[in-house]
């Protein structure tokens, strides 16, 4: 009950004042506390469901397909059923926005060295147990204060910004699926890309729908087992690969990233069979990041990921024909930079989430003229 | 057997139960003799008059239920045995459901003049759910700012502790209420249908307390609910249950569907929310044959998180070793 020591989402990131502060490598969580319940919450109806009897609703958002009766929500907490109605709770409400290098969601093929607009909204549709950001992913929108922001007003601000892309991450934004469509139009018609940054657990009527607005995908592949998903994550891998199939399909410029857990899914035989996968379903275009695990949420029982697990797991994909593999929350580890997978010269060499310097011209090698996949400009 | 026979009997067969593990720890410090598994189910038609609920008639209720519960003639002494005037006790109602299917003021009313008969002021006494506007939405008026008064306000204002809780399969952040406010608490949950978990009673009403519900209905709550229970907080503190049965629904819940609600006219009262859940389980159950419905295990809804919570020795779930009095 006493309110003096909380801080809230204005104060907060007004403290953070444009400096590229790290939202979530602060610690500085936001507030749950103690801000006003949202009014006229049912404002926005969702787009992805189907109406069932007795007033019951059917979710067509993710592969969970929650039933939900009426004043309940689904399994992400920002979508309710009001008398028959499903709506989105979220939409235009973003909880945090900032500006971030491309290079922290993590993006090292689409315009390096460029910012991105980033924005979220509370909740998600799965539950990682080591998840990094639970404050605001695993929250509902009246436990934090959020700001109130139209698509239009999104775009105006990234441009404002000299961002030329916009960032939907942080949390998950599957969840929040028509307010980034709508921001995604909207920062179209300014010029301006948009890229998601998500867990890939999505139907495929609503990712298709997305990908006609998007220019980029950065998936979160937790780990090559459904058991995994099943115990760690609290969901599928299954429409995880089958998302991955699609974007790929789609044309859409995609990059994994493998959070890398000591002893849950850092195997030699997990790996290998992801980079056999990824070889066979998507090619060796597509980038991934074998990142390493930091003690969070419900898993704080375990050490940091060694680097030479990361490096083993970086070593595997390569071998097996992966021509893009990085290594991530190493800042300065070798396995930040891109390398030609040709001359095997340094392409771009990071820094953490900064770049020393970027040797790509006309998005090929300069060295040895091989086209470097990816959206450089 | 009628009350009068049923009191004298009661008090002479004595209590007679070794299972303790229910049994809230405070309670223990307390002089009230241990209720262990016994669950008493009092109905009265009377109950239901032409204006609502006849409030001496829920008092009469209370009173013999309690007694039953606690082997007394004197019930109105339980009170005073089961809190003491620092307590500041907590009546977790449920009210989700809006102005139907809530707990219903009436029996709230009667449970806050009894605590208040034995001592403890009304400054000291917190009706609270998950949100202001489901306990608006159910007929209770918010009051917050008065702390002089009966307290009534959800979590959404009173805040969730940050201390993120843990126990097995749960992880969430609790309301200050139960964390921080509250030193005892009066569970008031309803009998009711569950679309997901197959029955909402005494262990799932906790789910108003954690800042995170919607993470915990997947495979039938189980065992979610059961770890949720489970944590000494809750058990420590939970010092009576009284189930609201006046009106009861075996289908379509948690939403008040009125077509599948019937007057059940009674209370369902323990210390062991597993016992009181099995119980409610079997009632509803035994409705939903009546009407003709299948049985919630046909249905993908069986509530094995209350068998789970039994096995896990925080209640009992064998309804054969459940001392399940009736009184009506």
């Amino acid at each position: 009950m006493n309110q003096k020591n909380k801080i809230g989402r204005r104060k907060f990131l007004g403290q953070l004042g444009g400096t590229g502060c790290l939202l979530l490598s602060s610690g500085l969580a936001p507030s749950l506390m103690g801000f006003p319940a949202e009014k006229n919450t049912h404002q926005f109806e969702a787009h992805w469901y189907e109406k069932q009897a007795y007033k019951k609703v059917l979710c067509k958002l993710c592969p969970r397909e929650c039933k939900i009766d009426d004043r309940e929500r689904g399994y992400c907490g920002v979508r309710e059923n009001w008398d028959g109605i499903y709506y989105t709770l979220v939409y235009a409400k973003p909880c945090t926005y900032h500006v971030d290098p491309i290079e922290k969601k993590p993006l090292f093929h689409f315009l390096p060295g460029t910012v991105a607009f980033s924005l979220a909204t509370v909740g998600c549709n799965v539950d990682c147990k080591f998840c990094q950001n639970w404050q605001i992913s695993q929250i509902r929108p009246e436990q934090v204060e959020n700001f109130d922001l139209s698509p239009e007003q999104i775009a105006g601000m990234a441009a404002q910004a000299g961002a030329p892309s916009i960032a939907y991450t942080y949390s998950e934004p599957v969840i929040f699926a028509e307010y980034m469509y709508d921001t995604a139009v909207a920062g179209n018609n300014k010029h301006l890309k948009s890229v998601m940054i998500s867990n890939g657990y999505i139907q495929e009527k609503p990712m298709r729908e997305l990908a006609t607005v998007l220019s980029a995908v950065k998936i979160d592949l937790k780990a090559f087992s459904e058991k995994y998903y099943q115990d760690i994550v609290d969901g599928e891998l299954k429409p995880v690969l089958d998302t991955l199939v699609l974007l790929k399909k789609l044309g859409i410029w995609t990059e994994i990233v493998y959070l890398v857990v000591p002893t849950f899914n850092d195997s030699e035989n997990e790996i290998t069979q992801l980079s056999r996968w990824m070889k066979n379903n998507l090619g060796t275009d597509v980038p991934i990041h074998f990142t390493r695990f930091y003690p969070q949420y419900k898993m704080q029982n375990l050490p940091p990921t060694p680097t030479k697990t990361l490096e083993d797991a970086r070593q595997i994909a390569l071998s097996e024909g992966i021509k893009f593999v990085y290594i991530g929350n190493v800042p300065g580890h070798e396995g930040e930079n891109t390398y030609c997978p040709s001359c095997k010269k340094v392409l771009i060499e990071r820094q953490g989430f900064y770049i020393n310097s970027n040797n790509i011209k006309n998005e090929k090698c300069p060295f040895c003229g091989v086209v470097i996949p990816g959206i450089w400009t | 057997m009628n009350r009068r026979d049923f009191l004298h009997r009661s008090i002479l067969i004595g209590a007679g139960f070794s299972f303790l593990p229910a049994l809230p720890l405070n309670l223990r410090k307390l002089t009230a003799a241990p209720t262990g598994s016994r669950i008493i189910e009092i109905t009265d038609p009377a109950v239901r008059d032409k204006s609502g609920f006849n409030h001496d008639i829920i008092e009469n209720m209370l009173d013999e239920g309690l007694a039953a519960l606690y082997q007394t003639d004197e019930p109105e002494k339980i009170w005073n045995q089961l809190f003491s005037e620092k307590d500041v006790v907590g009546i977790k109602v449920n009210c989700l459901s809006g102005s139907h299917g809530s707990s219903h003021m009436e029996l709230v009313e009667v449970i806050i003049e009894k605590l208040k008969k034995s001592g403890i002021p009304s400054s000291n006494i917190i009706i609270w759910d998950r949100l202001n506007k489901d306990l608006e939405s159910a007929g209770y008026r918010i009051n917050w700012k008065n702390r002089n008064k009966l307290q009534c306000f959800g979590n959404d204002i009173a805040e969730y502790d940050n201390r993120l809780y843990l126990n097995g399969s749960v992880g969430s952040l609790i309301s200050r209420t139960l964390t921080q406010t509250c030193s005892a608490i009066i569970n008031v949950p309803v009998l009711k249908d569950h679309g997901i978990v197959g029955i909402t009673l005494s262990m799932k009403n906790f789910f108003g307390a954690i800042h995170n519900p919607n993470k915990y209905h997947g495979k039938n709550g189980n065992p979610y609910i059961a770890d949720l229970y489970q944590m000494n907080l809750i058990r420590q503190k939970t010092r009576l249950t009284i189930c609201d049965a006046l009106d009861a629904q075996y289908e379509g819940g948690p939403p008040f569907k009125p077509q599948w609600t019937w007057p059940f006219n009674g209370l369902l009262i323990g210390v062991d929310g597993v016992a009181l859940d099995r119980v409610g389980w079997h009632i509803i159950e035994s409705k939903r044959k009546e009407m003709g419905f299948p049985d919630l295990a046909t249905v993908g809804r069986k509530p094995e998180y209350i068998l789970t919570a039994g096995s896990m020795g925080i209640g009992q779930s064998d309804l054969n070793k459940i001392d399940w009095q009736k009184i009506n």
